[in-house]
């Protein structure tokens, strides 16, 4: 059994299967999870990452699979991290993106591995960010991030992704739908995905009615003062990779936008931050669940039962020993 | 686990049923679909360092399949990956399937515990016993 700094040098020099051990150290988490943590965190810097997320259906992972047919006809090698979701009831898991992907399974050029959400909310796993680091770290370039099949809400690949893709289908909703809150609001690209189907025209004219809008009110609101980008929208066809070299246009146009403007490092800036708090917030929560025993805990608790002090008296009582 | 049809065989009814068995057990299951090819079974079983690959045959062809695979397996280091295959599998072929590395073969009507608990006896980690991939 290799240890993951024998791993992580394996892994550099191209042993795929040392990346993939690494990988799952990552997701297990713990202590073997951190050591790859240290050895990713100097290394990392150099991917760019792409996220692609939508409905169930859109089409993410045959679009996924056409964008790296297209990065690989480019000559650029690529790591692909494939989010399904976990079952809320059992733990267990059906991973299915690989099936739309499976033209790529010999090509030693991509890196496919599929991660369940393991109870974590958002579209991602916990441990997707950590296994971003590392793909970065052993030198892939490009990292495309697929979440799961998403509703509304669930934005955190944007955090996560330094361009995000946001995948409809023709007829998927109203100009209503175009302008609600939520995942219409973090995409750097639409795709009108399946644009073989009638209504392509309505959504597209639909989204970019609500890009205007949005890109109209953001130079308002930085008062004229910072370039604002706006959202291109893509018709494409995933199945037979019509549009799809449009696409990756319009995701090296934005990459070119960040770069140029400061944005992109702003969007980095912002993304450790939000996960420096993520793991400050977790250390504290596994620090809260074990002082939340013992006698002093039951003292508390049952001053509160009697009424003798209010919860948040003895909460504070308790919270001492939390940040200590 | 990794589970996956062999060559042309595109009876996809069983493999479903079984996938579903394993994640209602709380086994992470990569599918890898229709019309595989034993080297693509390994790199995705190396990408996505799975414990189990499961083959599912219905159609014929396993013997050449697993025999292919098997030494494919062997050549690449992963003789701690557990490989089992179920479907449809003549009672003469598993002698000679279990030459080729496998370690099980679960016929028509095999009860999903029993493969459950096979799966768990024999994974390669304990670790992996609660939630194994």
């Amino acid at each position: 059994m290799r240890g993951a700094p024998e791993l992580f040098d394996a892994a550099i020099h191209g042993d795929t299967t040392a990346t993939a051990r690494l990988l799952s150290l990552v997701e297990r988490g713990g202590e073997s999870a951190r050591e790859v943590g240290c050895l990713s965190a100097p290394r990392a810097g150099g991917a760019y990452t792409v996220g692609l997320t939508g409905a169930p259906g859109a089409g993410k992972s045959t679009l996924t699979s056409a964008a790296i047919k297209h990065l690989r006809s480019l000559g650029d090698e690529v790591a692909v991290l494939a989010i399904d979701p976990s079952s809320p009831f059992t733990g267990g898991a059906i991973l299915g993106d690989r099936v739309r992907m499976q033209e790529h399974a010999i090509d030693e050029g991509v890196f496919i591995r599929s991660m369940a959400t393991r109870g974590h909310l958002g579209g991602l796993a916990l441990a997707t960010p950590e296994a971003i680091r590392l793909l970065d770290a052993i030198g892939y370039h490009w990292i495309l991030v697929e979440t799961v099949g998403v509703g509304q809400v669930e934005v955190e690949v944007a955090a996560r992704a330094d361009t995000t893709i946001v995948v409809v289908n023709p007829g998927w909703g109203d100009s209503v739908q175009a302008n609600k809150a939520g995942l219409m609001e973090v995409a750097d690209v639409f795709v009108v995905n399946k644009a073989d189907r009638p209504g392509v025209a309505d959504t597209t004219r639909d989204l970019q009615q609500m890009v205007e809008l949005s890109a109209h009110m953001a130079h308002e609101r930085s008062d004229r003062q910072e370039p604002v980008w706006r959202a291109p929208v893509v018709p494409t066809i995933g199945h037979s990779g019509e549009g799809v070299a449009d696409l990756w246009a319009a995701v090296l146009a934005h990459r070119e936008f960040g770069t140029s403007n400061g944005s992109l490092e702003r969007r980095r800036r912002d993304r450790l931050n939000e996960e420096l708090r993520e793991i400050i917030a977790r250390r504290l929560e596994q620090r809260a669940r074990e002082i939340s025993a013992g006698d002093r805990w039951q003292e508390l608790t049952q001053q509160v039962l009697d009424r003798e002090v209010a919860p948040w008296v003895a909460v504070d009582a308790m919270l001492g020993a939390v940040l200590q | 686990v990794l589970v996956a049809k062999c060559g042309l065989d595109a009876h996809e009814r069983g493999v479903h049923v079984v996938s579903r068995g394993l994640r209602d057990n709380g086994f992470e299951v990569v599918y890898l679909g229709l019309r595989s090819t034993p080297e693509a079974i390994c790199s995705v079983a190396q990408q996505e360092d799975v414990d189990v690959i499961g083959i599912s045959s219905l159609a014929g062809g396993h013997r050449e399949f697993l025999r292919r695979l098997g030494a494919m397996m062997k050549e690449r280091g992963m003789d701690d990956v557990l490989l089992v295959v179920g479907g449809v599998i003549p009672e003469e072929d598993v002698e000679f399937l279990y030459e080729q590395g496998v370690r099980a073969a679960f016929g028509q009507g095999t009860p999903m515990s029993e493969i459950v608990s096979f799966i768990r006896s024999n994974l390669r980690s304990q670790g992996a016993a609660d939630g194994g991939r």
